[in-house]
């Protein structure tokens, strides 16, 4: 049986990100994910949420060094997402409940799922 | 107030072979605090979708895990169809739906040897994996694989299972749940499990519900999350419900995948009495351009692929939501109050997979 899931992405602005997750809490969404895209000198940021199955999306687009406030206030769980990226993507993410400053995945090179932080790809394994 | 001393718990650890590390700290022989570290096996399988083609990345996508990697194969493919409106012949699903059942039943298997490892009963730990070898058979009998099975592709599976066969497969079953049935009712019924386990590393229904928690873990605190139950593959024509109980703790955790063990074995029967005839595959044609967050619940809970297509041979972005990574928050949060002694039992509860977790 194909899915057929409806999944609803809304894109928000970086100042309205607390206020919206803040409206999926208190209508009973739970937090599924925190997810990073690098699209190429940006980086989209994706926060999934779930109720009955009903999915929703809501998807920031922040530049290299702009800093990202915390949800973890509302979403306890947000800090293994929030830390992850940071640590994989050099994403500065503010006011974390549980920081590990960048140690949480301990990778042999900086940042590196980031083609725009590191100029170029550089996925040695690859 | 007695004096805090910190005692590290992993990354090397007997009851726990793969590499997680928690910081536990104690007052007296009590934990107070857990602070987890993960990420020393980080492998960056997620980056590898930009140098392989969407039809290849199955291979890797069923090498994130060694026990749910037949599962990951099916989560990624669903990800694909659904970018690329591809429907999948009913037949395949059926399949899909057999294999991932049989992954279920030796995952959980392995994991209540393990938890019974863990708790110093190695008798029934015997027991519990003499059983997942009889399941490794069936999944090397009809895939070729015991761990890797290499049958599910973009489009359908690689490779059928005859009458005879699921005849055979369907013959096994009343013997197997009997056996499975004594097994389990030594973890539900026995009064030194009950002992080890009621009470430990308890979560209420709201909080696991707030802390994003997923599977067996979420289910035995009361939270009816499954994401079978949206009818994905076969589960939408086998009509299933999912197995929850509510005491939260770790016996609540280990009774729901003794359940599931039972609840595995039913599906199969009714996916062998139901699969219809008719192709495997869908020949693919194009390259996938649009996006899709593809769900699918493994023994461990939902695991999410996200999956991002321009139109190209090759994806840009694969993320991997793994259940366990979902599932360290509430870890933390059961270990506080508990006794050092049970630290490695709570751990084991919510089944890590580090393997998963370091995709």
């Amino acid at each position: 049986m194909t899915v057929n899931e409806e999944q609803t992405i809304i894109n928000v602005a970086l100042d309205d990100l607390t206020r919206e997750v803040e409206g999926l809490q208190a209508d009973g969404y739970r937090l599924v994910q925190i997810g990073c895209t690098d699209i190429g000198g940006a980086y989209e940021v994706n926060y999934s949420f779930d109720r009955d199955y009903q999915y929703r999306n809501l998807r920031v687009t922040v530049g290299p060094e702009t800093e990202v406030p915390s949800i973890s206030s509302l979403y306890w769980g947000a800090f293994v997402y929030e830390n992850e990226m940071h640590d994989l993507f050099g994403i500065p993410v503010t006011g974390i409940n549980i920081d590990f400053k960048g140690t949480f995945i301990k990778t042999a090179e900086k940042y590196p799922f980031s083609v725009t932080r590191r100029g170029g790809d550089q996925c040695r394994n690859a | 107030m007695s004096k805090r001393i910190v005692v590290p718990f992993g990354p090397q650890h007997p009851v726990l072979p793969e590499p997680i590390h928690l910081d536990l700290v104690l007052e007296d022989e009590t934990v107070v605090e857990a602070i987890p570290s993960i990420g020393y096996i980080h492998r960056g399988l997620e980056r590898l979708i930009e140098k392989r083609e969407f039809t290849e990345y199955v291979y890797v996508a069923e090498r994130i895990c060694g026990i749910c990697s037949f599962m990951h194969a099916v989560c990624y493919s669903q990800g694909i169809e659904e970018i690329m409106k591809i429907e999948v012949p009913d037949r395949a699903h059926y399949l899909r739906t057999i294999w991932s059942e049989c992954s279920r039943l030796h995952s959980h298997l392995l994991w209540l040897g393990l938890f019974a490892d863990g708790m110093g009963f190695e008798n029934l730990f015997m027991r519990s994996w003499r059983l997942r070898e009889s399941v490794l058979d069936v999944l090397e009998d009809t895939s070729g694989g015991r761990v890797i099975q290499g049958t599910c592709k973009v489009g359908g599976v690689r490779r059928d299972i005859g009458a005879e066969k699921l005849a055979e497969m369907h013959r096994a079953l009343d013997p197997f749940e009997e056996q499975c049935r004594d097994l389990g009712d030594v973890f539900l019924n026995d009064d030194t499990v009950k002992y080890r386990l009621q009470g430990l590393g308890v979560i209420p229904k709201d909080e696991a519900y707030a802390l994003g928690a997923v599977g067996p873990t979420v289910r035995a605190s009361g939270v009816a999350i499954d994401h079978r139950e949206t009818g994905y593959a076969a589960y939408g024509d086998l009509g299933f419900k999912p197995v929850v109980e509510t005491t939260g703790d770790c016996y609540a955790r280990c009774a729901v995948r003794v359940k599931e063990v039972y609840a595995s074995i039913d599906l199969i029967r009714r996916a062998i009495d139901q699969i219809p005839e008719g192709p495997l595959d869908v020949k693919v044609r194009g390259t996938p351009d649009g996006e899709y967050f593809s769900r699918v619940e493994q023994p461990r809970g939902e695991v999410i692929h996200y999956l991002r297509g321009n139109g190209t041979k090759h994806l840009t972005r694969a993320r991997i939501r793994t259940p366990t990574l979902a599932n360290i928050p509430i870890l933390v949060k059961m270990l506080p109050n508990a006794q050092l002694a049970d630290v490695p039992v709570v751990v084991l509860s919510i089944d890590p997979c580090i393997s998963c977790t370091e995709r």
